[in-house]
């Protein structure tokens, strides 16, 4: 009777080791999303071979949710996106391991559900009701329904209600810049003490740090305070209902759940041993209803063993078995409602679609080689891997900038940083290929192929200081990348408010050559509303946004 | 006893404590209330800059020096000057300034020559340098700058430290100039004890010419870009607080246009030469002509010739071509 999985080290053996694979598929989660920063240690060489390792996608590659979002969007499953199938076959047998075993947001959800709780709706009988299934565990099911409805029209949302994107955006974006701002704030004020001692272990800090867990200069997001909400929320729902996240509203576990239906894997239960004591469900994480007379759930099991430990008359166990009227292993889903939540996607489409940023002159700016828009939504999960290895801080969460269907895709704000002329790491790390992968060839243009331009500067004349004020500056001809430059100055006379004659340089544009950098922008000392600014005119992604005309031949 | 009525001995505990309560929450607020609020005090370090060497009529003030071997070039030019021991004593903390300011590879000529930092590295720590430091607060972002510049390649294994310009390196200190007074400035050129600038020659539109003493502007944080409004003065300011020991100027590669960032090899013309100087007037003086340029159409050469930082004319030099 003992279960193949107990064989070799037994029940609590079992549960150990999920929790040794928990622990150690959440670190390197947070280590890969660590070293997707710009360091000497992640390059080859010294010219054009600058190139992230493939593993820094790992998670973003084997969730599912990923290529089936971007998959169904543009028919098309991008790089190793394919990685996605060892999890969604595995799940197939063996069911809903990736929810108990690998998820790092599942890992954090499950810490959270298992504080010591003072609350009474967390203790005894009310956490053992609160464990049983629930109807709001289906609501997940309508949530990936709506989410499938909308990529298959284009739009690939899922990414924001992806778990592993999820965690993905909240370390990159907030927990690993925030820790960076605590240790560098720690490390400068203790630095600073006159006592000799406190000093010491100030400067201890940073060298002990810097160059890991201390980044060389300290990452900027907009939006920390959505991106934050959204998180702590996730988190606090675990004091009310364990895991309510996982049960109640995440499209992978939906997805794994129905995909877990044929599964050969799952719990037997001895329904005569059993005393009825229900300290299975005081320790269940999935809500899958482990205990006497009713059937077991499989599309809502984690397989995290729990109530196989539990259990004191050794009634519960896990192992290979046939199909039995014992197993509940279709989702709790009424066609009425499937249907209802596949028209819901359908019908937020063309409501997102209709936001005013869809309207053509968009003016955000998007990181080079992004697909033009349409394209670039059937491909973006917003994972924020860009904005992580972003070089200068250049690629900031969108909040609204790109609409409502852009929430958290990539959008560039030269004020914090510019994109840097030699530099394709955004693409180079896109899991999803929204950003595509480009070479100093493709990215500067060789012969009749143009560069790929991001956008294009504009002088405010009105701010720029020798426009407007007759002061010599020019720093942003200085930083200009490109050659021959596309800022190009214009010697001319000026008479100030005393009548002085001076000469200065006046610098103008040559949309030609700028690629909408934005380094003139970020260079430029007038702050606030810099002198000269760019927006996405003269993008090459979407030919219709080309500004000048020219001969073709 | 009725439970109801409150006790003596509780009465006088709980108006104690609300007494100490209320006097540590007034006495609080009395003490920190202020009518003025007057911001944190700004910490000012006071700082020498002047690393300059004593003049000695046995060298030239420059040495000009043409080769194929760069590497052999610098060492030769130095020789002229005396060799590294005389300017480097047993046990200096020597800090490098070379030109490390945008995100461009050595061939490129926007940033000096790897192979001459590894050089003058190399011989610093031969005449008896406790500690080398090679550093630049670059315009393009740093980590980027440092790969693709080659310097953190070709300084690895020489014993030198490549130092990136983090935020806690800066500090505050007055340099005095006269349009140039509280600055950041990065801590390695302040807390050393020589300083060799490594500039290379190129193009600049404001000030015409990026060499030595425009290379100044790379110790700088802050809002550094605000300084353009009055270029010249400003690197007039900067020589005249940052006096190095030496001086080496990289022209092996030299930027005639579209400087200072460049891009194309077609802006990059090859001219094998490496210059030594103590005076860094001189330098920039004779430099300049490789950009086709007049020591007179150097506005901060006239300043700082001003100042006595040095001379345009009347300078010693020595030429010499290595195989």
């Amino acid at each position: 009777m003992a279960a193949t999985s107990t064989l070799f080290f037994g029940i609590r053996g079992v549960r150990q080791l999920r929790r040794f694979f928990q622990a150690l598929f959440l670190i390197a989660f947070v280590v890969l999303i660590y070293l997707t920063e710009f360091s000497f240690t992640s390059i080859k060489g010294p010219e054009d071979t600058i190139t992230p390792s493939p593993w820094l996608n790992l998670f973003f590659n084997i969730d599912p949710l990923s290529g089936l979002a971007t998959g169904l969007a543009s028919w098309l499953v991008y790089g190793s996106l394919l990685l996605g199938l060892i999890i969604l076959l595995g799940t197939i047998f063996f069911g809903r391991f990736f929810c108990g075993w690998i998820c790092p947001l599942g890992t954090i959800n499950q810490m959270f559900s298992t504080f010591k709780s003072e609350r009474k709706s967390r203790l005894g009988k009310n956490l053992v009701d609160s464990n049983k299934y629930h109807r709001y565990q289906a609501w997940k099911y309508y949530i990936l329904i709506g989410l499938i409805a909308l990529s298959l029209l284009g739009s690939a949302q899922m990414g924001l209600f992806d778990p592993i994107t999820i965690a993905g955006r909240s370390f990159g974006l907030v927990l690993i810049p925030a820790l960076n701002s605590a240790l560098t704030g720690i490390g400068n004020l203790l630095s600073e003490s006159s006592i000799g001692i406190i000093s010491l272990i100030g400067k201890g800090i940073f060298m002990a740090a810097s160059g890991t867990l201390i980044y060389f200069k300290q990452p900027y997001f907009q939006g920390v305070f959505w991106l934050t909400l959204i998180f702590v929320a996730i988190l606090t729902a675990n004091r009310i209902f364990t895991r309510f996240w996982c049960r109640g509203l995440c499209p992978l576990g939906a997805l794994l759940g129905i995909m877990s239906r044929y599964s050969i894997f799952g719990l037997k239960k001895n329904h005569d041993k059993c005393t009825d004591c229900d300290l299975c469900l005081y320790h269940c994480q999935g809500g899958d209803d482990p205990h006497h007379s009713v059937p077991h759930r499989r599309s809502e099991c984690h397989l995290c063993l729990n109530c196989q430990a539990a259990c004191p008359e050794s009634a519960l166990s896990f192992g290979f078995q046939p199909q039995s009227k014992l197993y509940e292993s279709a989702p709790d889903l009424t066609r009425r409602r499937a249907i209802t939540a596949g028209i819901a996607g359908l019908a937020a489409f063309p409501i997102i679609r209709s936001d005013d940023k869809f309207a053509k002159k968009h003016p955000f700016i998007r990181p080079p080689g992004s697909l033009a828009e349409e394209d670039f939504l059937k491909r973006c999960i917003r994972c924020g891997q860009c904005m992580k290895i972003c070089p200068t801080n250049a690629l900031q969460p969108a909040l609204l900038e790109s609409g409502w269907e852009g929430i958290f895709t990539p959008v560039l704000a030269a004020q914090i940083g510019y994109c840097e002329h030699y530099c394709m790491l955004c693409g180079l790390v896109c899991p999803t290929g929204a950003i595509a992968k480009l070479d100093p060839e493709s990215k500067f243009g060789t012969g009749d192929n143009p560069p790929v331009r991001i956008g294009a500067a504009f002088f405010d004349k009105g701010r720029c200081l020798p426009w407007a004020f007759g002061t010599t500056c020019i720093v942003c001809e200085e930083w200009c990348p490109t050659s021959p430059k596309a800022i190009w100055l214009e010697e001319i006379e000026t008479i100030d408010r005393q009548g002085n004659i001076a000469k200065i340089k006046l610098p103008h544009i040559d949309l030609n050559m700028c690629s909408g950098c934005g380094a003139c922008e970020y260079a430029c000392p007038v702050s606030g509303s810099p002198g000269v600014y760019v927006t996405s005119a003269n993008e090459t992604r979407d030919p219709n946004r080309s500004l000048l005309l020219r001969k073709r031949k | 006893m009725n439970d109801d009525v409150i006790r003596r001995r509780d009465f006088i505990r709980l108006t104690g404590k609300a007494a100490i309560l209320s006097a540590v929450t007034g006495a609080g607020g009395y003490l920190l209330s202020q009518n003025e609020y007057s911001p944190s005090a700004i910490k000012v370090i006071p700082y020498n800059g002047d690393r300059s060497t004593a003049a000695n009529n046995a060298f030239p003030d420059l040495a000009v020096v043409k080769g194929k071997d760069h590497s052999a070039a610098a060492a030769t030019a130095i020789a002229l000057l005396g060799g590294m021991e005389r300017f480097i004593s047993k046990g200096d903390v020597v800090t490098i300034k070379p030109n490390l300011g945008w995100d461009r590879t050595s061939a490129q000529g926007a940033n000096t020559n790897p192979v001459l930092v590894k050089t003058v590295a190399e011989l610093c720590l031969q005449a008896g340098a406790k500690k080398v430091m090679v550093t630049d607060v670059p315009c393009n972002e740093a980590r980027r700058t440092f790969v693709r510049s080659g310097m953190e390649d070709g300084l690895k294994d020489t014993g030198a430290d490549l130092i990136l310009p983090e935020d806690r390196y800066f500090v505050r200190t007055d340099l005095g100039g006269e349009i140039l007074g509280e600055w950041l400035v990065l801590r390695q050129f302040l807390e050393t004890d020589k300083i060799i600038n490594m500039p290379v020659v190129k193009h600049h539109s404001l000030s015409l010419a990026t060499i030595g003493m425009k290379n100044w502007y790379g110790v700088l944080g802050g809002a550094r870009n605000r300084l353009h409004q009055m270029i010249d003065m400003s690197i007039a300011d900067l020589s005249d607080y940052f006096r190095p020991t030496l001086i080496i100027v990289d022209a092996t590669r030299v930027m005639t246009r579209n400087g200072p960032v460049g891009g194309r090899l077609s802006d990059v013309e090859i001219r094998d030469t490496v210059m030594a100087a103590t005076d860094q007037i001189a330098a920039d003086s004779f430099a300049c002509g490789f950009l086709g340029l007049k020591p007179s159409d150097l506005k901060y050469l006239v300043y700082g010739e001003s100042r006595g930082l040095g001379k345009i004319a009347g300078y010693t030099m020595v030429e010499r071509e290595i195989a």
